[in-house]
């Protein structure tokens, strides 16, 4: 078995910097009661004006006058990491949470599905940059060996158990995951490197360190096996976002919400499972949340594709108050059927396929704006014509011409007297349901060249009553 | 210079205008109507392009024009949307005059989204053709969808009063309908021939 480990190092960080516009000043989580508050990440920026995490936040503002401060929100980086861990799953089914900071996930059976290492680690990183994860990947033999190379040396591969010993030698003894009082003592005796732990005798270890000190160290190497839980992705998939100010306009909700798309989508990939409704849901300060459902005709997955259909969708909602917090929901994730395309298929560079087409016009024009036809085989007209609900068509009687367009409700037929092309026709029938109908239709030629379908009592030539035209 | 185009390349599309009108190779979209393909110079609509249609009033034979071409297309299993129209569209004349209603798709829109909801369509490439009723439309939306058609290789057919003959348009092909006949107004590859006499069914 391989091992990659996925380190986030700003994992706080990145989780707070998801859920806004890319700040232009310098960046900092703090966290602690108004008056002990305390600095617990920096960005780049915040780095080179001299900040640094344990700072007071009070000392920190004195150094540098723009921080842009955001609260540090434990659960929030708990979810990030959980969200990685979910979007690992696509790629291996053995992944293993490694909180605070690590996912750990097992790579050698799918070397045959994605590509060797160098392949699957491209990808790896590119993904987790498109969700705007920091990382470091290492690839080792045993998870601790993953996690602290990980640490250590960023695309730091070993795929032997024998190589390991060498590998690690050059590792400080305090980054190596080691328990923190045994690593303190080895370092007070001068043992700086995992190297030189190694080379001393297992017993004397033992004697002076105990048991824990030992294992850890097989563990390290592959030689006891390590135990941590398998993780095992939900079945359904909730992300929220607290925006830290109220939020009414469109433009400032569509970048937190593509963001939360993008996690849903990558969640659904790694499940290969789609989303047929979901909700989103704004908080508000002091009013019932508001709830703004999506239905979709077909399971989809891809991010852009949600993204649409949501933006159309809340184009049409005005909320009743500033949103304090956005919430994605997916309840019933069914399996997902990738539509199959022509590999020779040369399609315009901006063609929709018709589903996606229809969700589309659906999202603006209003759930029931798309609709097909079907010909009933009821004498009347106003009930010959219905919306194709996929019973199939009927064997149809001859009739004589029908006009292509016909009136909602009959409307009478004013101006001088028209001329009769063909008819009468009777109509009489519907007896059975109530709506009975007794009438004479006529093909009528107006004087403007118009061509109606108008009806008038039984053995009468008019008035006439316009029901369709010849169009 | 950074494409090089072959002459016969923009010849063949009809965009280079030339004194001497030459025979043009037939198009692959005949209306259907032996006169009107007769009169017009790719011998059928203009392909990927907008043809305006208008009327001096609904039921004038005005959909007689393009029914034929609707069936033809709905038969190959080609997906023809209707966008807005002013009446229900009544299944049992559509089937009769040879369409196949599983390729045919209404849409309904409000005032303002018509022309939005014919631009997606004739856009998404997954449409032959898209029939639209534009009560009023500018310069500038027409230019849209003439576009639209275009890069989504589809049929626009759109339908407006004959007022707005009065204005210049950029549709491919303007077509009027006429008490005895249609008039052709403008077309693209020649210059409009004359009156076609043509007898509604």
């Amino acid at each position: 078995m391989l091992w990659a480990c996925v380190r986030l190092p700003s994992l706080a960080l990145d989780a707070a910097l998801r859920r806004r516009e890319p700040p232009d000043r310098p960046f900092a989580l703090a966290t602690g009661t108004a008056r002990q508050r305390r600095l617990v990440a920096v960005d780049a920026r915040a780095r080179m004006a001299g900040l640094a995490p344990g700072q007071r936040l009070a000392a920190a503002e004195a150094v540098c006058g723009d921080l842009l401060v955001d609260e540090y929100d434990p659960r929030a980086t708990r979810e990030a990491l959980a969200l990685v861990a979910a979007w690992a799953y696509r790629y291996s089914s053995e992944v293993r949470l490694d909180p605070p900071r690590a996912v750990l996930l097992e790579v050698e059976r799918s070397f045959g599905l994605f590509g060797a290492w160098l392949q699957l680690q491209a990808r790896l990183r590119g993904e987790l940059s498109a969700l705007g994860f920091r990382h470091s990947i290492a690839l080792a033999p045993t998870p601790r060996a993953a996690r602290v190379l990980a640490g250590v040396r960023d695309g730091a591969a070993v795929t032997a158990c024998d190589a390991l010993p060498r590998a690690l030698a050059q590792v400080p003894v305090a980054r190596a995951g080691l328990p923190e009082a045994a690593a303190a003592a080895l370092a007070g005796m001068g043992m700086r490197t995992l190297g030189a732990v190694l080379a001393l005798p297992r017993a004397a270890l033992q004697r002076r360190f105990g048991q824990a000190l030992v294992e850890a160290l097989d563990r390290l190497l592959g030689a006891r096996p390590d135990a941590l839980a398998p993780y095992r992705p939900p079945d359904r998939f909730d992300a929220r976002v607290e925006f830290g100010y109220p939020v009414q306009h469109q433009p400032a909700l569509l970048f937190p919400l593509r963001r939360m798309l993008g996690d849903l989508a990558a969640y659904l990939a790694a499940r290969d499972g789609g989303v047929q409704r979901f909700t989103l849901r704004f908080v508000h300060a002091d009013a019932p949340p508001t709830d703004v459902a999506i239905g979709l005709l077909a399971p989809e997955r891809a991010a852009a594709a949600l993204f649409e259909v949501a933006k159309l969708r809340l184009e049409h909602v005005t909320l009743p108050a500033p949103a304090l917090e956005l919430e994605v929901h997916a309840d019933a994730l069914p399996p997902f059927a990738p539509e199959a395309t022509d590999l020779l298929d040369a399609r315009a560079a901006n063609a929709l396929p018709w589903p996606q087409l229809v969700e589309r016009l659906r999202a603006r024009l209003g759930e029931d704006a798309v609709y097909g036809l079907r010909a009933d085989a009821d004498p009347r007209p106003e009930h010959a014509c219905v919306r194709d609900d996929g019973c199939g068509a009927p064997a149809l009687p001859a009739l004589p011409p029908r006009p292509a367009w016909l009136l909602p409700r009959p409307i009478p037929l004013r101006g001088p007297a028209p001329k009769i092309l063909v008819g009468p026709e009777r109509l009489e029938t519907g007896w059975w349901d109530g709506g009975d109908v007794r009438r004479d239709y006529y093909v009528l030629e107006l004087a403007s060249g118009q061509r109606a379908w108008a009806f008038a009592a039984p053995g009468e030539r008019g008035p006439f009553m316009l029901h369709g035209w010849f169009a | 210079m950074n494409a090089v185009v072959a002459l016969d390349g923009l010849i063949r599309e009809r965009r280079v205008w030339r004194g001497r009108p030459a025979a043009l190779p037939p198009g692959a979209q005949p209306t259907g109507i032996a006169a009107l393909d007769a009169a017009l110079p790719t011998r059928g609509w203009p392909e990927a392009a907008l043809t305006e249609i208008l009327l001096p009033a609904d039921g004038v034979g005005e959909l007689q024009v393009v029914l034929p071409t609707l069936a033809r297309l709905t038969r190959q299993g080609r997906r023809v949307v209707v966008v807005a129209p002013p009446y229900v569209v009544y299944a049992p004349a559509w089937q009769a005059a040879g369409l196949d209603l599983a390729q045919l798709s209404v849409v309904d829109a409000a005032r303002g989204d018509i022309a939005w909801a014919l631009e997606q369509c004739l856009r998404s490439g997954s449409c032959a053709a898209a029939l639209g009723w534009l009560a009023q439309a500018d310069d500038r939306t027409l230019r849209r969808l003439q576009v639209a058609a275009g890069s989504g290789q589809a049929l626009g057919f759109v339908f407006r009063d004959r007022a707005a003959l009065a204005n210049p348009s950029p549709a491919a092909l303007r077509l009027e309908i006429e008490r005895h006949g249609l008039r052709v107004h403008k077309c693209r590859g020649g210059n409009p021939p004359a009156p076609i006499a043509y007898a509604r069914s």
